[in-house]
């Protein structure tokens, strides 16, 4: 294993780390100054439109843009077949691009609702709009396939020729001894379960302002998406520019929630339009445009799954076949279901995993990253299974998954697919919980109230939280290795002006709705005794920038934690060796206090970090020759453990290890007349590691537990039988508001990692990753007197009276 | 975005209209269809207005019209002639935040801060009618905003806590006998 990092001991000491301050961030916003890319202007900028198909999937004939070119206002109009000239496909994370090429605008043919057919560059987005109306396409209708089941079907109409097929990736893979296990259990817990997609839906679409400067033939962007720099070869690619003349700078994101990781069609499609008029062009996603056409919506997946079980409640084994419709696309891979083998096995000892999954293309818009990325699905599946198994075993639910926790001497914990839990204390959590959930209270108030009619569910879950992604989990997939162990970095720049002042720069896309200046300022506070408020942060574009990654996978507060140690580690020794040469002293006499280097015992004897900066930054030629002006450092931080698959793919190594875990005690009310769910009580308990900023974390475990209620219960990207995108709006796409969503009673607990930097796990998509799975268990523990079982997210009140209705309809007994 | 002139429809026939912003008269020809929102970014540069869904469901536009709390994505710029209209920007007064945004700040009530103008707009107007509200009152009052970020949980503590700092300025101010108005 690569441990480059030295595992650290948790200071018990912290001035600044662990304290809920006001977030840096939110001044400007609480202005309504926050910079947007929709408040991002140039001089002579124009706007785009985007044509988009009305079918699923036909044959695009023939394009006539006469009418929309020759409208006043109106400075270019680009088809598909001219976008294919100007622009390469896309950046593609997928099996075989080749076989399932992926443009910024479709070319010959259409392969979902909403995908773009032509753009409209003019001098507003209304006449932009105006012109889109005036474009003339020719469809030639194909058959559509929306049904991933009748995608496997040979003889199926396909969606991309050059495959041959639908399939886009079908591979079972075996970790332990699955076969032993399944052979020696008592019984087999058989599920079949299907998660049916909804997305991230920022209130932010994407958008991305490109500024062409044909003398020089640099592409300066400035977008809210797109954090990946090193990768950006590939987007630069795909513009057929040089990657040095692409600058990328990044701006504030009106919510992501993983939507925006490496959304390039906006920057794409604003770079050509540039390319093309020499003048800057905003493009900025339209609400249709960011529901049809995006990188947000989530896993789609049907599960077949088995667990094997001992009549004691042990947990054995568990076969998983999974089937993910993905879209006419597949951009990402199957790397979805990488953050699934992360922590496919929760936090029980299951000793061994078959894991079949098949990416089924169909024709609907392709799937992105959302909050989880294919980790949440996982989560419920499991849950689901594990809570089936305690009843049909007759066991109390609490008491089989505490039987099976991992216990706190056995981490590090390598789980059958070669992943690392690095620590935990699931009792802990889970008693927690109990006690916030008031656990015993509602299951004496579930049986007074069934007296009286009433359908109350208790819904208790245990789950992981994977946080820091190594991207091996894109590439394992296939036996050549791609790569060896790829580094992610992170990276931040801390300067220490000639007062004393601290300034940190970062690198990636980092503001998503999470606190990255804030992590960095309580982070840069607590290395130099100052107040996190006057710590300033900045942004710097990629082309003069350092090597970044940005938000995803719950990695950013762990990874800049380490870039802030590393840089402030190296001002530090430059800072006190200026001191030593000021004091005229040892280095080694003196000690870091207050906001300064003093002699050790003798606190007046001292230079301030101020008085030090000044010194370095005017008054170089008084200390030794290689002592250079200034005092600032970057640090370039790798991720710090993360290690090579087998051979054959029975060991898929370390690759996302710092192991955040929860448990949420969800309290549901069924009315059994009209399908609708309440929440008389809801509680979370979760554990990542050393807190930075408590309320900042419980704002993310808040949050996303509401966007798990509505991926529970009411919201659902619905295609209909011609491809149809039915829920393209907010009126049809349903958002949990502030009456669906209950007060949550929040717990931390905190069991340090020791391989980060003060032991910091991720947290960011924490309470996405629980409540469905808490939800439904609580459904179904609502509805099982009436012998009723939801399978399927959401649970709509149509889904649940159908339940009942067809628990009704079986005989009894 | 600047307007262009294109051939004549009705919807692009332009208007003479007169609006007072936080405050401000503006004087301003317009087309028909020119939305409020895009009067008040693109024209007035106020960019406190987000646009989020543009169909009236997101309330990331909020503004206020006349005292009431509207949809700027879904209102034309000429049916504001004559109105007064509040945006977020009104609320701070120089470096001072307002007390609600003091306690959207100290209680974390934004994440994004992409609905937070039209959160905080809407809020405000809530709390002039009801200057006392419950947090149950506060869920329902707020549950015409959509925030993707929060679960809300921390925005009903800051309205809460924002009516109760709101309280005690207006009771200061009635003391010294002067009046805390937005518009100032």
């Amino acid at each position: 294993m690569s441990v480059t990092e030295t595992p650290k001991v948790a200071s018990p000491e912290r001035k600044w780390v662990g304290k809920s301050v006001r977030r840096v961030e939110d001044p400007k916003f609480l202005r309504g100054r926050g910079g947007y890319v929709g408040d991002f202007t140039l001089p002579g900028m124009l706007h785009v439109a985007v044509l988009r198909s009305p079918h699923a999937h036909a044959r695009i004939v023939s394009i006539d843009v006469g009418q929309a070119r020759s409208l006043r206002g109106v400075a270019a109009v680009l088809t598909g077949a001219d976008a294919a000239q100007l622009c390469d496909p896309m950046p593609d994370f997928g099996p075989d691009p080749a076989s399932h090429t992926w443009r910024c605008l479709a070319h010959e043919k259409v392969r979902y609702v909403g995908e773009g057919v032509a753009v409209v560059v003019a001098e507003s987005r209304y006449v932009a709009e105006d012109a889109v109306e005036l474009i003339d396409v020719e469809y030639e209708p194909l058959p559509v396939l929306v049904d991933p089941a009748e995608a496997l079907v040979p003889g199926a109409p396909l969606v991309h020729e050059p495959l041959g097929s639908n399939v886009a990736y079908d591979r079972t893979f075996d970790f332990g001894e699955v076969e032993r296990d399944f052979a020696e259990a008592d019984l087999v817990v058989r599920d079949r379960l299907r998660w049916r997609r909804s997305g991230g839906q920022p209130l932010e679409t994407v958008g991305s302002v490109a500024d062409y400067d044909p003398a020089s033939g640099m592409m300066t962007v400035h977008t809210n998406s797109v954090s990946f720099t090193s990768y950006l070869f590939m987007v630069a690619g795909t513009l057929k520019i040089p990657a040095n003349k692409l600058d990328i700078n990044p701006l504030p994101a009106g919510g992501s929630f993983g939507s925006k990781l490496f959304a390039t069609k906006p920057t794409v499609i604003a770079g050509m339009c540039s390319k093309v008029t020499g003048r800057p062009v905003s493009y900025i996603e339209d609400r249709v445009d960011n529901i049809s056409n995006c990188d947000h919506h989530g896993s789609d997946r049907l599960y077949d799954v088995e667990l094997a079980v001992m009549r004691d409640g042990t947990l054995r084994g568990i076969k998983i076949d999974t089937i993910d419709d993905y879209g006419a696309y597949i951009q990402f891979g199957v790397g979805h279901h990488g953050n699934a083998l992360a922590q496919v096995v929760g936090p029980y000892r299951i000793g061994s995993v078959q894991y079949r999954v098949r990416a089924v293309l169909t024709n609907k818009n392709q799937q992105g990253a959302y909050r989880g990325f294919g980790s949440e699905v996982n989560n419920w599946m499991l849950e689901c299974v594990v809570d089936k198994a305690a009843r049909e075993i007759g066991m109390d639910p609490v008491e089989l998954r505490r039987k099976n926790f991992i216990q706190p001497d056995q981490f590090p914990y390598f789980i059958p697919t070669g992943n690392v839990y690095d620590s935990g204390d699931y009792d802990a959590v889970l008693d927690k919980a109990l006690e916030l959930g008031e656990y015993r209270h509602w299951r004496s108030e579930q049986q007074r109230l069934a007296a009286q009619g009433r359908h109350i569910g208790i819904g208790l879950i245990t789950c992981q939280e994977r946080s820091v992604f190594s991207a091996t989990e894109f590439w394992f997939w296939f036996d050549e290795p791609g790569a060896p162990v790829t580094s992610m970095p992170e990276s931040v720049t801390l300067k220490i002006d000639a007062t004393g002042g601290v300034t940190a720069t970062l690198y990636s896309c980092a503001f998503w709705g999470n606190s990255p200046e804030t992590m960095v300022a309580q982070l840069a506070a607590e290395e130099f005794d100052v107040d996190p408020h006057d710590v300033t942060v900045a942004y710097q574009g990629t082309n003069q920038g350092l090597p970044a990654t940005g938000p995803g996978g719950s990695r950013t507060t762990v990874m800049l934690a380490g870039a802030v140690k590393g840089a402030s580690g190296k001002i530090k020794d430059k800072a006190r060796q200026a001191a030593a040469h000021m004091l005229e002293i040892s280095p080694d006499d003196l000690e870091w206090v207050g906001g300064g280097y003093q002699v050790k015992g003798l606190p007046d004897r001292r230079k301030s970090l101020a008085e030090i900066a000044v010194a370095l930054h005017l008054f170089k030629h008084g200390f030794p020759d290689e002592v250079e002006s200034g005092l600032e450092e970057s640090k370039v931080y790798d991720h710090p453990y993360t290690t090579m698959p087998s051979d054959d793919r029975s060991d898929l190594g370390v690759f996302y290890p710092f192991m955040g875990h929860a448990c949420h005690v969800a309290v549901v009310e069924v009315d059994v007349q009209t399908g609708q769910v309440t929440f008389p009580h809801y509680a979370a308990v979760h554990d990542c590691g050393t807190l930075v900023n408590p309320r900042s974390l419980a704002g993310h475990i808040v949050g996303g537990t509401a966007q798990g209620i509505g991926t529970a219960l009411y919201e659902e990207l619905v295609y209909d039988a011609e491809g149809q995108l039915v829920t393209s709006s907010f009126m049809d796409y349903l958002m949990p508001s502030a009456m669906e969503v209950p007060e949550i009673a929040i717990g931390h607990h905190e069991t340090p990692s020791p391989y980060t930097s003060h032991g910091i796990k991720g947290g960011g998509e924490g309470g996405r990753m629980m409540a469905p799975a808490a939800i439904n268990v609580a459904v179904n523990d609502a509805l099982a007197p009436l012998g009723a079982r939801i399978t399927t997210l959401p649970m709509t009140p149509e889904r649940i009276l159908a339940a009942i209705d067809a628990a009704n309809a079986r005989p009894a007994g | 975005m600047p307007e262009t002139p294109m051939s004549p429809t009705p919807m692009s026939q332009r208007h003479r209209i007169t609006v007072t912003v936080n405050g401000q008269s503006h004087e301003r020809e317009v087309e028909s269809r020119r939305l409020l929102v895009d009067f008040l970014r693109d024209d007035l540069h106020l960019k406190g207005a987000h646009i989020g869904c543009e169909h009236g469901v997101c309330g990331t536009c909020t503004v206020l019209c006349n005292g009431e709390s509207i949809r700027s994505c879904i209102t034309f710029a000429v049916q504001a002639d004559g109105a007064e209209i509040t945006t977020v920007e009104a609320l701070a007064s120089g470096a001072v935040l307002h007390p609600l945004q003091e306690a959207f700040w100290e209680k974390q009530g934004l994440q994004c801060g992409f609905c937070t103008p039209g959160m905080l707009l809407r809020a405000y107007e809530m709390l002039q009618r009801d200057p006392d509200p419950d947090a149950a009152t506060v869920r329902e009052g707020i549950a015409s905003n959509l925030c993707r970020c929060t679960g809300y949980q921390f925005i009903v503590d800051a309205v809460l806590d924002g009516a109760e700092r709101m309280r005690a300025g207006a009771s200061a101010a009635a003391a010294s006998g002067s009046a805390e108005t937005v518009d100032s």
